[in-house]
């Protein structure tokens, strides 16, 4: 663990969480620190959602606390959560389709009062994402997928949080437009100060964008390192990036012996 | 003239119809399942009505016991998913048609028990009035009713459109799990439909109580009229259940008038079975895919 925050933003210990009788996630620690990009590798259920939900309210832990600027948040509804300061960009988007690009950005501003501070806010969201300003008076249903994951990040911003969970965001997307959108994720990140916890299964994209990766595998963390030092591993590269470890030698002799994952 | 004669009740028929229609259509959209004690609300909005406005009773004037009448009927819609169905939340949708169906019984039999069961009528200052526009004779009834009508129907759309909380009910019916994500209280919010459709109810009870006279079990068999009319709009749709409800409500006297006898009683559901096989989504439907 080379690079850890003093304190962190959010701080979630031995979580253990159950999805109907499955469970889901079995004693989960991981640490966000402030102003930092860090993301979740793993597989179809692994419980990667599962962990995204406990975070931001929708789910309530088994066992296991959660801390958020130091309190305690666990088994706090979103309601509260969202007003503190986290909001939850689902995966697979969820716009509301029959409400128009500014209401579903006014839905994101729900738990605000401030107007004025709001209708600022929709300008910057449309200065991040101009298609949106173009599609301003539009259902959101008629939206591409694209620009439907642009309208679900903006509409997350617009509660003003201080941590986003970002649920899958390059899912059914081109590589283009994937590149696109963890450009502006990443200014986000540095210009607005927006601390992300970013849940992939796209690792190359994931790593290349966050500062810190955490493995969960089956409901459990198998591995955590800097971005970097997860880019460079073996297992990462070969498990998760999908590159054979030694691409010199003679892969067909190498690949005689399936490589089994270290933590196994 | 005989036509524009017949079109006019039956409007102001519809307007009734289309009324009971919305409740149904904004509890489907809130919960999305049946809500089958409408009728009954309505026939409790209307006893209530009686109870306000009638001579004998507490002899109010027509507005204050109809806004009473509302109150009362919201207070009743939101306590109502507020302590009973919010129990089954998240059950089946099944689970609450069985519910709402008991809940009508348990209604009938309590305004049975309080008010008895003979039919009563609601006392107005317009009772027996006419309005005479050239050889067209409108009862002031009538077109108290469309009035009504129009004007309740302008503020639910205004409200939904324009105002923070509607935007929020549209928002937890098309998503209510982002809805949940973004901090809308969906709970409180799907409580707050429940009140508005009990103010509906109880607006167009009163309404038909004018017209005519109520009994408890007249919430039944009009409210399944009200549910066919709502099918025939597009359950799901707002727009779609008045005009399901103006249909229903135009198609009965012209039916009674021209086709043989009885076949009012069963044009309704003539039209929604038309619909359902031309237009299974209903006339307005909102038809939306996910897209991946």
């Amino acid at each position: 663990m080379t690079v850890r925050a003093i304190s962190a933003l959010l701080d979630v210990r031995n979580l253990e969480t159950f999805y109907g009788p499955v469970m889901a996630l079995r004693g989960v620690s991981i640490e966000v620190p402030e102003g930092s990009i860090v993301t979740i590798l793993g597989a179809n259920g692994a419980g990667k959602t599962t962990l995204m939900k406990t975070v931001s309210g929708a789910l309530a832990p088994h066992k296991g606390n959660i801390q958020f600027r130091g309190q305690r948040i666990d088994g706090l509804e979103p309601d509260v959560l969202v007003k503190r300061g986290i909001a939850h960009v689902p995966e697979g988007r969820e716009v509301f389709p029959f409400l128009s690009v500014a209401e579903n950005l006014m839905m994101g501003a729900y738990t605000r009062r401030d107007r004025t501070e709001i209708s600022r806010d929709i300008d910057m969201v449309y200065d991040y994402f101009p298609i949106l300003r173009e599609r301003r008076q539009q259902n959101a249903g008629t939206l591409s997928g694209g620009q439907q994951q642009m309208l679900a990040i903006g509409r997350g911003l617009m509660s003003r949080p201080s941590l986003m969970l970002l649920d899958e965001p390059s899912l059914g997307l081109s590589p283009l437009l994937v590149q696109e959108i963890f450009a502006i994720v990443r200014r986000l990140n540095q210009e607005q100060g927006v601390t992300i916890l970013l849940v992939e299964q796209n690792a190359h994209v994931a790593l290349q964008t966050a500062d810190y990766g955490y493995v969960l595998e089956t409901g459990r963390i198998v591995m955590a390192g800097s971005a970097e030092k997860l880019l460079n591993s073996d297992d990462i590269r070969e498990f998760y990036l999908g590159q054979s470890a030694d691409q010199d030698s003679d892969a067909r002799a190498d690949k005689r012996w399936k490589r089994k994952k270290t933590w196994r | 003239m005989d036509i524009l004669q017949l079109l006019v009740s039956g409007i102001a028929n519809g307007c009734i119809y289309g009324l009971l229609a919305l409740g149904f259509v904004l509890i489907y959209k809130a919960s999305e399942a049946v809500n089958f004690a409408q009728g009954d609300m309505l026939m409790l909005g209307a006893f209530l009505g009686i109870a306000f406005i009638n001579t004998g009773n507490a002899d109010l004037p027509f507005l204050i016991g109809l806004t009473l009448s509302a109150l009362v009927m919201g207070i009743f819609g939101y306590l109502l998913d507020r302590f009973v169905l919010r129990g089954i939340f998240g059950q089946p949708q099944f689970a609450m048609v069985i519910l709402t169906i008991a809940l009508g019984f348990l209604i009938r039999f309590a305004a049975g028990a309080i008010w008895g069961h003979d039919p009563v009528s609601l006392q107005t200052p317009f009772a027996g009035r006419t309005l005479e526009l050239g050889s067209l004779i409108v009862p002031v009834v009538d077109a108290v009713i469309i009035l009504a009508t129009v004007a309740l129907t302008t503020t639910l759309y205004f409200f939904f459109a324009h105002t923070r909380l509607g935007v929020a009910m549209q928002a937890s019916s098309q998503n209510q799990m982002a809805a949940y994500y973004m901090g809308i209280p969906v709970k409180r919010v799907n409580s707050i439909v429940w009140a508005l459709s009990g103010v509906v109810a109880a607006i167009a009870g009163v309404l038909f109580a004018a017209k005519g006279a109520v009994e408890p079990s007249v919430g039944l068999l009009f409210g399944i009229k009200a549910f066919a009319a709502a099918v025939i709009g597009g359950l799901g749709s707002l727009p779609g259940a008045l005009a399901g409800g103006l249909l229903v409500g135009i198609v009965e006297p012209f039916a009674a008038r021209y086709l043989p006898a009885g076949s009012s009683q069963i044009a309704p559901y003539v039209l929604m079975l038309l619909v359902l096989i031309l237009r299974p989504g209903g006339l307005f439907a909102q038809i939306s895919q996910k897209k991946v």
